[in-house]
């Protein structure tokens, strides 16, 4: 981890209330997010990584809830008012959403839109430095000044990207989630925008959190890769590492499905995640594991630090004294069976 | 660049008012000569010598072949000749003059009080969803949508005029103002004004409040329910995420983004709206004896005078046309992504 | 629980329409809140009216059109009394017994009414939303034209026309004059939809599949779009009462022999508030508003139950469980 954190997780929940019992979305997620650091957070669909990005700026949807810590500049964002919340999202944490086209109002102009935001955390600001301000930022997302005062609908899906992007650095947030921020572009537009969030660092000084379900991104643009499974992180550490021995074995069933030159045949994980709301007792992922032995039908596992500034919650990795007698055991298979089923 | 495509596209929304209005021409005069029964016997009540009823068939032209009729009458209305009535021999462009301007001041105002009230109360009960503010804005909705113009002027004049005796009850003003006011406009209101006469304003201002609010709050009970939707779908956009997102104020949300965005449609159903508008003035000049145009309607219906119906029901046709034009307009000047 | 409570053996037929009508009414089983009390309230309503339309000879004392009984004539416009609850109008007759038979007409009108505009603008809308071409343009036309038109001024006209001409007016000429009003609506809501559900992916599959455009209508198109239908309806029904009123108001509904109208005695009461005589228009007009308020409850209830966007999710509360034992925890023990 590079310099000191900006953010860090601790033991984070956030559960959906249902009319039944509540959806766990995030449950128990420990990060921390250095300052100037690019961490890829990844997983399948619906395995909370949104819900995550989101819960740390206490973005919830109505009938969620957070509990747990998310510490920044020494105050707990979880328990903070939504009052003193709302000012640090903006010029500290900004969020940039997966779906452009909509994000912008189409009834403002994007000078508006500028002028919205940074009026709101800058009050003294004068128009002109605004505008100069704006325009920096723009320029750098290779947004020429000339569209400045044109309407949302006159930009393509890619350029409002970048728009929104400018929106959320032109306070110079400590930290940027960016929320598949390229999953409905194009792989050209796609390689663009990346390009720009992997030289925050050097032109903004930000961290970034960039959630995707796509391993190629994170292998490019990322220091370090936490890798979500229904609520739960299974595997932190340095990007490189993680690729080159995957500890958990999610992780490598994650790493195989993905297609490279070498692919000579599509691999695929069986079995769908597991439902939010009634997962899996012991470790969520042992239904599909092809590793899974009789303590993760029992137990769930404990966090254990690798070399190399690593963490997994795998029972392969230990902790050995906690694993009753010939838990061991692979997992019979009609139990495999069964839990598919459900 | 913005201004040539809002010209290009005013050019083509008036193109499409011309099958419009003719499609309405063609309807009403296919009912009022095609459908069964002499109009100009039932108009003097039936039983008329046919020496009677002759020369007034021929001033309106019934004689002639049916098509023949048809190109006169789409003819006449494109010079702007609506026709004259067979009952009083009126003119429709006088009905038009003095009556239409005593519609246009009552269904103005009316229109002015549903905004207000139907925004406001619509505004409040999506804002706060759910609530009881949401509950009692909707419950005022739709009762008030329910009770009929007639009813609630009913009301209206027994409260605030019989029991009270606040306000007058009918007529456009009173007497001696009518006979002293001098026309400008035709509308009192505006006449009043006109000439400074503050008496005559407040004389004309009474007899519109329990008219106009009675009218007013009828199609307030439409907006209610518009806008409350409106809001709450908008509030559910991404756009309002995003912007809470970069932490705007949550004020600041609500008012420039949501409100606004939940208003642009309700422009349009102002418009329709005011077809409704013109269907209750109707109805609320003929409880309150205002002298409008929907008054003078129900007077030729009783009298069975076919050129005065039809001349009045192609002029309503023509203004809700004329309506939808100006409505479209205003929307494509709001809306940038309405021009592309 | 199907079983016990139908006798006859279910057929795998009988138990497929069992499934889908729970699957129907799901939704409004499950409302809460505002909206299942603006459902049930709006049931209760109507179910009232429905109730005085068909007991009103058991429920009034007297007949719609009686003025006098034991051959006493009743008073005139005399005030609420045990002999006349609702008080007489200035003809002698009964305000209670109008109001009560009152229902009956507005029931049979507007139901005759809604049948009739929506075996015409349903169709219409199906056909012309599928196939599309010059018919279509001619139909959007033609609709819109009428749409835009205030529908008050419609029925106005028809009445006045059909009234003249040999039909006269009454129940068929009124319920004529709402369809013609109503058509345009469905026609409308029905095209637009099935201009969306057309593009549908498994609508083009139907087709793909070589389906006849029949079967397509019947079995794919029309069943998804029909589900839009029972909240229009009812909400449509809502407004053809105040239209069938403002008809009567204005004369051109029913006659006052054929059937009590509300509106019509309403218009007849406009006379006796400036004398200061409330009851003869309080109460067909309350009549009015509220047979009105219930069946738009009643619409909006289905309305907010059926339509995702307008419907309030549930969140159930929950607490945070105990946190998962660390590992140090573990280790202690």
């Amino acid at each position: 981890m590079s310099g000191e954190p900006v953010l860090q997780a601790r033991d984070l929940r956030v559960y959906y209330g249902t009319p039944g019992k509540p959806v766990r979305a995030v449950d128990g997620v420990t990060l921390d997010i250095g300052e100037s650091e690019v961490v890829g957070l990844v997983g399948e669909s619906g395995c909370g990584k949104s819900t995550l990005g989101r819960g740390i700026l206490g973005l919830l949807p109505e009938g969620a809830r957070a509990d747990g810590e998310v510490i920044y500049g020494g105050r707990n964002l979880v328990t903070l008012s939504p009052r003193e919340l709302r000012r640090l999202r903006g010029p500290d944490l900004g969020l940039v959403f997966q779906e452009p086209m909509t994000r912008l109002n189409p009834l403002l102009r994007i000078s508006d839109h500028f002028h919205e935001t940074l009026k709101q955390h800058e009050a003294n600001l004068s128009d002109d430095e605004i505008r100069r301000r704006s325009l920096e930022t723009l320029g750098r997302m290779g947004i020429p000044p000339t569209r400045f005062n044109q309407y949302p609908h006159e930009f393509s899906g890619g350029m409002r990207q970048r728009i929104m992007i400018a929106l959320a650095l032109v306070l110079r947030p400590k930290l940027l989630v960016a929320d598949e921020p390229t999953t409905s572009l194009d792989v050209i537009v796609e390689g663009q925008i990346l390009a720009l969030l992997a030289d925050l660092k050097r032109n903004f000084g930000t961290a970034l959190l960039l959630i995707t379900h796509n391993l190629g991104i994170v292998a490019e643009a990322c220091d370090r890769m936490a890798v979500m499974y229904a609520g739960k992180i299974v595997e932190e550490g340095p990007v490189r590492e993680v690729f080159a021995d995957p500890a958990h074995p999610y992780t490598r069933e994650l790493l195989r499905s993905t297609i490279s030159l070498e692919t000579t045949e599509l691999h695929s994980i069986p079995g769908a995640p597991p439902n939010l709301i009634d997962p899996p007792p012991g470790c969520r992922f042992h239904p599909r594991c092809p590793d899974a032995m009789r303590v993760c039908a029992q137990l769930v596992p404990i966090e254990q630090r690798l070399d190399g500034g690593r963490r997994v919650q795998c029972w392969l990795h230990g902790p050995e004294r906690l694993i009753p007698a010939d838990g061991e055991q692979p997992l019979e298979r009609e139990a495999i069976g069964v839990a598919d089923e459900a | 660049m913005t201004g040539t495509s809002l010209r290009t596209y005013l050019i083509t929304r008036l193109a499409l008012v011309v099958p419009m209005v003719l499609i309405l021409l063609t309807l009403v005069f296919l009912l009022m000569r095609v459908a069964p029964g002499n109009p100009i016997q039932a108009a003097l009540g039936g039983h008329v010598p046919e020496s009677v009823v002759k020369p007034i068939e021929h001033r309106l032209g019934f004689d002639k072949p049916l098509l023949t009729q048809y190109g006169d009458y789409l003819w006449d209305i494109l010079r702007g000749n609506f026709g004259t009535t067979i009952t009083d021999n009126r003119p429709l462009s006088q009905i038009i003059q003095q009556n239409g301007a005593a519609t246009l001041e009552l269904t103005f105002f009316a229109m002015l009080i549903a905004i207000v009230v139907g925004v406001a109360i619509g505004l409040v009960a999506g804002r706060y969803r759910d609530t009881w503010l949401d509950v009692g804005g909707r419950m005022f909705g739709i009762v008030v949508y329910a009770t009929p113009p007639f009813f609630l002027g009913l009301l209206a004049q027994l409260v605030f005029g019989v029991w009270l005796g606040w306000l007058p009850t009918s007529d456009q003003a009173s007497p001696l103002t009518q006979a002293l006011l001098k026309t400008h406009t035709n509308i009192l209101f505006v006449d009043a004004i006109w000439d400074g006469n503050w008496g005559a304003l407040w004389d004309v201002t009474q007899h519109l409040i329990l008219p106009a609010t009675t009218l007013g709050l009828i199609t307030a009970g439409v907006f209610v329910r518009l806008v409350r939707v409106n809001v709450i779908r908008t509030m559910r956009d991404d756009y309002i995420e995003a912007a809470r997102a970069r932490g705007i104020a949550e004020r600041r949300v609500v008012f420039s983004h949501a409100f606004k965005n939940a208003l642009v449609p309700v422009i349009t159903v102002v418009g329709l709206n005011l077809a409704l508008l013109l269907g209750g003035a109707v109805l609320t000049e003929t409880t309150f004896n205002w002298p409008g145009i929907g008054h003078e309607l129900v007077l030729y219906l009783e009298n069975r005078d076919y050129a005065g119906v039809q001349g009045i029901i192609v002029v309503f046709a023509l203004v809700v046309v004329a309506v939808s034009v100006i409505v479209d307009f205003i929307n494509a000047y709001v809306d940038p992504r309405i021009r592309y | 629980m199907a079983s016990t409570s139908a006798p006859a053996p279910i057929t795998p037929h009988g138990r497929a329409k069992l499934i889908a009508l729970g699957r129907a009414t799901k939704p409004i089983r499950e409302a809460s809140g505002m909206a299942r009390f603006m459902f049930w309230t709006g049931v209760g309503i109507t179910l009232f009216f429905v109730a005085l339309a068909i007991f009103a000879p058991l429920l009034s004392r007297y007949n719609f059109t009686q003025y006098a009984s034991g051959g006493h004539r009743f008073p005139q416009l005399g005030h609420p009394s045990s002999a006349h609850w609702m008080g007489t109008t200035v003809q002698s007759s009964d305000v209670m017994s109008r109001v009560v038979y009152g229902a009956q007409t507005e029931l049979e009108v507007v139901a005759i009414a809604l049948a009739m505009s929506l075996s015409v603008g349903v169709p219409l809308g199906l056909i012309s939303g599928y196939f599309g071409g010059i018919l279509d343009r001619a139909l959007v036309l033609l609709m819109d034209a009428l749409f835009a038109f205030p529908y008050l001024l419609i029925a106005i006209v028809i009445a006045f026309v059909l009234a003249t001409s040999s039909i006269g007016g009454g129940i068929l000429t009124a319920a004529i004059a709402i369809t013609a009003a109503y058509v345009p609506l469905y026609f409308r809501v029905v095209r637009n939809h099935v201009i969306s559900v057309r593009e549908e992916p498994y609508v083009d599959a139907a087709r793909a599949l070589g389906a006849r455009p029949r079967t397509v209508i019947r079995k794919y198109v029309f069943f998804n779009v029909v589900q839009n239908v029972p909240p229009i309806a009812t909400l449509n029904a809502a407004d053809a009462i105040l239209l069938l009123a403002s008809l009567g108001f204005l004369g051109y509904g029913i006659q006052p022999s054929q059937g009590a109208e509300w509106g019509y005695d309403v218009s007849r009461a406009v006379s006796d508030a400036a004398s200061g005589i409330w009851w003869t228009g309080l109460f067909p007009g309350l009549a009015i508003v509220l047979l009105v308020t219930g069946l738009t409850l009643l619409g909006e209830g289905l309305n907010e139950t059926l339509n995702p966007v307008l419907r309030q999710r549930r969140f159930g509360r929950f607490e945070f469980d105990e946190r998962e034992p660390r590992e140090e925890a573990l280790l202690d023990q």
